[in-house]
């Protein structure tokens, strides 16, 4: 049975995007880590990602892992967030027509999956357009 | 001096047209738009609940207040659709705004009128000076059984307010609150479905309990319904609220404003604080405006704001509730809403 440990330890990353940036060199790292990759210095400071960006680059599921199931066929994107980092997620509320690269998009609270019908239920963003 | 220092509202994107609820039931289409005074509804896409809408409309209404979260010191979430039978929608909302630790947290339940219940309890702890903000919500993606007539108002929504001592757009004037015990409407634990007694909701539960609170608070207030610029009654659907409305005394201009319903729906907790956000976009300094809530069980919270001069400052700064209601809305048809809100069983895999 899969434990809620590991989705109660993304919680900050899930519900409110928040990042570590380097003190150093200004990498933002998301999510956070220890050492960072460009200048090896350990010193972060946590910040909150920009909740708006664009497009630029999607795709389609339509044969998804389990848990999805009931959603395909998705839109999955990355996004340019108005930060400069780019984040993978689902683009909802969009039909798939007016779907491209550079639509600006911002990020809502959504739910991502549910573990079956008596497990926990997964939030998180995702995109719809702005 | 306490009041409403910021307040959002949310609305899902999918709507669904009387049209096709009626159609499916062989309904006679025109007896409901004209008896209940509804053209379309709102519908929760399959990835929204209570808790999601609530962190939107929180997270517009932190915008409004212009507050740092950390100063939120109590998160109230009332609905009659909380995602979890027994796990708190407060803690998502308290750790998806940036609230927690220090708060304190708890969901409300009281079929339509969660959502003012917790705006009670909000403003009360902010009075006593416990907490310097509190956070209220009224959420619901509210159920309808299958060809009941309540499938055809049964919508998805919220709005939230926050409360506190400065900064204040809104002052509470005064508070009512009346409450009978009457089983009018009801869920019982496992059902899927709520029960409701027909008619019996309307004269002794909805008229009764608002037309109580209603003449309470302007009895203790010591007003008269034209001293009021807006009002906003709990929308079941777009009938009893202008019946409701006219029996206190008040005129369709003021009623008006704040009535969503016949192109919303039935939010449930969300639906005449829902009401109460339209007014607050439209609304001048010095404005007085009554809400009375409703909620089945039965009871109704009535609360006067008079508006300040921060008002004009802040409407802007967020989404207005109308502009989301008539904004980009995707309809789906009875299959699309009946596989969104888990209508259809599917097979054991």
């Amino acid at each position: 049975m899969p434990t809620p440990a590991r989705y109660w330890r993304e919680i900050p990353q899930r519900y409110r995007l928040e990042a570590g940036r380097c003190r150093r060199c200004g990498f933002i790292a998301f999510p956070p880590r220890l050492i960072c990759p460009g200048c090896r210095s350990r010193e972060f400071e946590i910040i909150k990602l920009a909740e708006e960006g664009r497009v630029i680059s999607y795709t389609i599921i339509r044969v998804p892992p389990h848990q999805f199931v009931d959603q395909a066929p998705y839109a999955v994107g990355i996004v340019e967030l108005d930060d400069g980092v780019k984040l993978m997620g689902q683009i909802v509320d969009c039909p798939f027509e007016e779907l491209r690269t550079g639509l600006r998009v911002r990020i809502e609270f959504r739910k991502i999956m549910e573990e079956g019908e008596a497990g926990i239920i997964y939030y998180g963003y995702k995109f719809v357009p702005a | 001096m306490v009041g409403i220092v910021g307040y959002g509202a949310y609305i899902p994107r999918y709507r669904i047209k009387v049209d096709q609820i009626a159609g499916v039931w062989g309904a006679d289409v025109q007896s409901y738009r004209k008896g209940l005074l509804v053209e379309e509804k709102s519908v929760p896409a399959p990835d929204q609940d209570t808790i999601t809408m609530a962190v939107e409309a929180s997270k517009r209404a932190i915008k409004r207040a212009g507050i740092d979260p950390r100063e939120i010191g109590a998160v109230y979430v009332g609905s009659e659709s909380h995602p979890y039978a027994v796990k708190p929608s407060g803690t998502v909302l308290a750790e998806a705004i940036g609230a927690c630790p220090e708060v304190h947290t708890a969901d409300l339940e009281f079929a339509c009128k969660a959502g003012t219940e917790g705006m009670y309890l909000a403003m009360s702890l902010v009075k006593a000076g416990e907490i310097k903000y509190g956070l209220a919500v009224g959420a619901d993606t509210s159920q309808g059984a299958p060809g009941d007539p309540l499938e055809y108002t049964t919508a998805a929504g919220a709005a939230a307010f926050i409360f506190g001592h400065d900064k204040i757009l809104a002052e509470v004037v005064e508070t009512y609150s009346y409450t009978t015990d009457t089983p009018d409407f009801w869920r019982r634990e496992y059902q899927y479905y709520p029960r409701h007694g027909g008619r019996f909701t309307g004269d002794p539960a909805y008229f009764k309990h608002i037309i109580g609170a209603g003449r309470g608070i302007m009895a203790k207030a010591a007003i008269k319904p034209e001293d009021i610029k807006y009002v906003i009654f709990h929308q079941p659907n777009g009938k009893f609220p202008l019946r409701v409305g006219e029996l206190l005394g008040f005129k369709k201009e003021q009623i008006e404003p704040g009535l969503l319903v016949t192109y919303l729906g039935n939010t449930y907790s969300g639906s005449s604080p829902l009401g109460l956000t339209a007014t607050f976009d439209i609304a001048k300094p010095g404005d007085l405006i009554l809400i009375v809530s409703f909620g089945s069980g039965a009871g109704s919270d009535a609360f006067l704001f008079r508006m300040t001069e921060r008002i004009e400052e802040v409407k802007d700064l967020a989404p207005k509730t109308r502009e989301t209601l008539e904004g980009p809305k995707v309809y789906v048809d009875y299959g699309t809403y009946a596989k969104f809100r888990k209508k259809i069983r599917k097979a054991n895999e």
